[in-house]
Formats: C-alpha cells, structure tokens, sequence
C-alpha cells in the first residue's frame, strides 16, 4: 500500500456538544471496523472557522474522505455505521464482513 | 423617569432608489427581513443591492452568503450594475460566504446534523470585516439540498437569531410558487416573520409588471399596497413610490411665455411656470407645432428646454421645425436645447420614467416637452400608464419646471382620449385642438378649456396654421357641438334669442 492510499478521513464539528462526541466516538467504532488503517483529523470549527470556510462547510457534523479518491463527504452523526462505510467508497481492500456489521 | 419603553424600532436607510420611502426609511435596523419572490422577480439583485448601496452610500461592510449561484457568477453578474465586487472584497468591504453547490458534494446524510458550519462561517465573515448588512440567497435552494425540511427550518431560526444577536440588519431571500399565493415555499416565513417584503414580476396582458409590497413590519409603520419598480442596467432596483409622492410642490405667479403671442392672449399672459399644460387633439391639428413654439419661446427667452419625442425621429422632428422656422439643431448646438427620441416600445413604462428623471437630472430643463403621452399608452397595461402619468407629472412640478405633454384624441372630430381622464386632473391647464367641419371644409378650433389660478379666455376660436407658426382668429360664433364632435352652423338670428336668453330682465 502506497502512501497516496492510506484512508485519510477529516470531521468536522461544532464545538463541544453530544452530536459532536457522538459522532466522534462513531467515528472511532468505523476505525475500529477497518482494522486502524486510516488516519483520522477532528476539526471544531468554532476553533477553525477559517478550515470551515476552505472547505465550504454547511452542516456539522461532515466527515471529509480526503485520500484515496474519489472525494466523499457525509453529513451527520455517522450513526448508521454501515451505510458509512459503504458510502465511503473504499474498493475491495475495505469491505467489512457482513457479520461483524450485524455485531455492531 | 424610569423608562420603562423600550426604543421604538429603528430603520436602516438602504439607499435602494425608493425602497426608503415605500418603507418609510428603510429596513428594521438589527432585525431580519424576508424578501420572497417567484423565479426572476430580482430577489439576488436585491439582496446583493442591499449590500451594495451599503458600500456606495455609506462604506459599510457586507457579507453575501449564496447557496445557489457561486460567487464567480455572482460577481459577473452583478458587474452589469457598476458593482466591483472583486475590488470591495479586496478592500474588506464585501465578503462571500459561499453555500453554493460543489461539485463533488452529493451530500448523504448519515445522521442528525445542524447547520452550524454555516453559522460559525457566517460569524466568521461578519467579524473579520466587520460587516453591518448580510443578505442570503436564498433560502429555497438549501432545502432543496438537504431534505430535511425540519431540520432546516430550525437550523434557520438559530441563524435569524444569531443575526439578530451580531447586531447586523439581514435580507433573506425566498422563493415563492405564485404571484398570489402562499408567501414562500417551505413555509419559512413562519420563522423569519418579522419583516416581509413580496416582489412580483406579474403578466399582466402580455406585459411583465414588476412591483414590490411591503406585506409586514412588525412593530413599524409602511406604505402600503404595489409599488411599481424596475431594474435597469446602471443602477439595479429603482422602486417607483407613487402615492409616497408628497403634494406640497410651489407654485409660482409668475408667467412664462407659451412661444405663440396669441396662445399668451387666451392663456390671459401665457403659461404660469411650474406648471403642466395638456394639448390635447386629434392627429394634425398642430400639437407637435404647439410644442415647437412652447421650446422656442422657452429658448429665446434664455432657457433650457428638453423635448421627450415618442413619435418622430431627430430628422423628422428638425426637419418639420425649420419648415416653421425654428432651428433645433443650433440650439442644441448652443446648449439650450435637449432633443431626447425614442421609440416607445424600446423599454417598459417604469424604465422610461427612470430615463426620463435621470435627464432632466443631468439636464436640468426650465421647460420639459413630451410629444406625445399618447404613444406610450401601447406599452403598458393601463394601470401601469396612470402610474407612469401620475409619477412624471407629479416629478416635473416638483422640479419646478413648466411642462406641456400632448395627447392624441382617436377620432377626428371631438372626443377624449385614454391619457386625458388620467391626467386631466393632474394638469393645471388643458388646451384642445379640434378640426371643425363647416360647409364640408376642415378648419381647425382651439379653446383653453382650464387654467388653474387664472382667468382665460373662453371662446373656442379658430385658428391657421402657415410657414410661420400657429395664428388664432376669430370666435366661431355660430358653430355649436364643436367639442362633442357634432359641429353645425346656426342662423345669426338665432345666436340673438340665445344672448336673450341670459340677459338679466
């Protein structure tokens, strides 16, 4: 794997709130369910607004997939792990067995 | 005293031509207004307006924050304005905040979410040029874009709010489904409801019909009702305010000549200064020569005269003058004369009121000439006409400046016209130009039929026309049914028992 592959993924989000933490800590399950292969950004925007504003932010909380292409963005608490997964578009290497999905 | 009253509202002058008056000064200071239209009603031109006459007028900052066109088309657009956008937003005046679809955004969503990028992006742009207007445009697109109607809807109330709490005065734009109908799409009104304002760009027989009302300022007084307005390429929205109009323009004693001696005589020492004379006659009675004299005798007594021509070209109109013996074209060369032609059906009724008052401001005219009104009344719907009439005349007499329009009667003979019963009482005087028929010969009549503030005479005379002008004659004296176009002759004997019939015992 060359390093132009490695899952680069960006969140950003409104300060300090539940929506906030939640989809932060769904985030993580989603690292989880990839085996640690991607690198993860949190970016508050209210810290940032400067970073919200390059990256036209509308709704908090958005997951950027920086690398590999194709650029993905979702919008939302990424509570539904699986449709975020798929969403991402990340080709045979990632896809996650069905199983462990219904675990979840 | 403890006051426990909390300041009424204020309003911000947008300096938007005329806006200010329908609105009684302007928009809420500090507060939301929601301006809803349907598709091509000028809702971005006004809001970006809104910003822009801010800079102009009075060098406050702005934040644009689109969600449906991108800022590259937006400043290309409003370029045709006079608005360099490009330049304000490098001197700090004017900042986007760009909402517009992207290109590879297609948006899924997983998950609750809230606007608030949106909102800290807002606050952001709003601080760093310390921005006193912010107009979105327009609401519609981002429902379009998110779905979640609930969502949004909320997502908008906490931005208004914000808005509201940054202290700044904001625009919201929205789209609408009818003319006459619901107010927005999505119902947004239900939370931006402080303010709205409806522009319509209505069909009426064929012909659009642009007009703003003002629905709701809540806890403030507004004009209420349409109000024409149009949307021209050197300064964007002009709202027409017609009843906003004051009457309280002076009058003057003083005379002015009418450029024909023998018209003065009727007019009992020629026309007052500012006033507006009507010529009202059929086609070839002499109107158009009745305005050649009334800018002649304006030039020779040394004043700036401006004609208004909607039938005749240049080459026409100089032409027919040196066959009276009045040359235009050196008085234009000297500066005294101003020949404006133009073909009626080159631009709406609204635009050609705006063109009108842009000249006479550059101008500055003692006397104003439009020949003639009647040519106009095919370009709009005949509301829009009465609004035009009102508006122009009601500008002239404020301006002080003595105005003779003509008007054509469509029959030969008699008869009124549609331009009359608008503006006959706007006028202070009305002079008629008849054919008479006698012994199936054509000859021609004038009467002053008013003469506000003086006395005139009453007779309806004949009148020639040769290489030097217009010349009154004699009374007809046994003619009657002139006016109401039946003209027959009656014996001598019989004009004796009339005269009888008034004469005290």
């Amino acid at each position: 794997m060359t390093h132009a592959d490695v899952l680069r993924l960006v969140l950003y989000v409104t300060g300090d709130t539940t929506r906030s933490a939640a989809a932060i800590a769904n985030l993580q399950e989603i690292q989880k369910l990839l085996n640690g292969q991607c690198e993860i950004t949190v970016i508050d925007v209210l810290e940032h607004p400067e970073l919200a504003e390059r990256e036209k932010i509308l709704a908090t909380p958005t997951l950027v997939k920086v690398s590999p292409p194709p650029l993905r963005r979702l919008i939302g608490d990424l509570s539904d792990q699986a449709l975020v997964v798929s969403l991402l578009d990340l080709g045979g290497g990632f896809t996650v067995p069905k199983q462990s999905i219904q675990r979840l | 005293m403890n006051s426990q009253f909390l300041a009424p509202v204020d309003k911000l002058a947008t300096d938007i031509p005329g806006f200010d008056l329908v609105t009684l000064g302007g928009l809420p200071r500090g507060r939301t207004t929601l301006v809803a239209g349907t598709a091509g009603s000028a809702k971005t031109v006004f809001a970006a307006q809104f910003l822009a006459e801010g800079i102009l007028h009075s060098q406050e900052a702005g934040v644009f924050v689109t969600f449906e066109e991108p800022p590259d088309d937006l400043r290309r657009n409003m370029a045709s304005f006079g608005w360099p956008i490009a330049d304000w937003e490098r001197q700090g005046l004017w900042r986007f905040v760009d909402g517009s679809i992207q290109a590879h955004d297609d948006d899924h969503v997983v998950g609750q979410y809230d606007l608030g990028g949106l909102l800290v992006r807002i606050e952001h742009a709003v601080t760093s040029v310390n921005a006193r207007r912010v107009s979105l445009d327009s609401l519609g697109a981002i429902f379009n874009r998110l779905h979640d109607g609930d969502t949004v809807r909320h997502e908008l109330l906490r931005i208004s709010v914000a808005l509201k709490r940054m202290n700044v005065t904001s625009v919201l734009t929205a789209e609408r489904t009818s003319e006459y109908g619901d107010i927005s799409r999505h119902g947004v009104e239900e939370f931006v409801a402080d303010n709205v304002v409806i522009l319509r760009n209505a069909l009426e027989d064929e012909k659009r019909r642009r007009t703003i009302e003002v629905l709701k300022y809540r806890g403030t007084l507004h004009q209420k009702g349409e109000f024409p307005f149009s949307v021209t390429p050197a300064r964007g929205v002009t709202v027409i305010p017609l009843s906003a109009i004051e009457l309280k323009q002076r009058s003057s004693n003083l005379r002015v000549t009418s450029g024909n001696p023998d018209l003065d005589g009727l007019c009992g020492g020629g026309f007052f200064r500012d006033s507006v004379v009507l010529v009202s006659g059929a086609t070839g009675t002499g109107k158009t020569l009745l305005t050649t004299e009334f800018l002649a005798g304006g030039v020779n007594s040394n004043e700036r005269c401006l004609l208004l021509a909607f039938e005749e070209s240049r080459e026409q109109l100089f032409r027919n003058a040196i066959g009276w013996g009045v040359n235009f074209e050196e008085m234009e060369a000297e500066g005294k004369l101003k020949v404006y032609c133009v073909y009626p059906e080159t631009a709406s009724l609204e635009d050609h009121l705006i063109t009108i008052k842009d000249l006479v401001a550059e101008f500055r005219p003692h006397r104003v000439a439009v020949d003639s009104l009647s040519a106009l009344e095919r370009v709009g719907t005949i509301r829009s006409f009465r609004e035009f009439v009102i508006g122009m005349t009601s500008f002239i007499k404020h301006q002080e400046i003595t105005g003779l329009f003509t008007a054509t009667t469509p029959t030969l003979t008699g008869g009124a016209s549609v331009t009359e019963s608008h503006i006959s009482t706007l006028t202070d005087s009305i002079i008629l130009l008849r054919y008479v028929e006698i012994n199936g010969e054509m000859r021609r009549g004038i009467t002053v039929l008013k003469m506000r503030g003086s006395m005139h005479n009453k007779d309806i005379c004949e009148f020639t026309i040769d290489g030097c002008g217009l010349h009154v004659g004699k009374p007809f004296r046994n003619v009657v049914g002139i006016l109401s176009g039946n003209p027959h002759m009656i014996a001598a004997s019989e004009i004796e028992r009339l005269d009888e019939l008034f004469r005290n015992p």
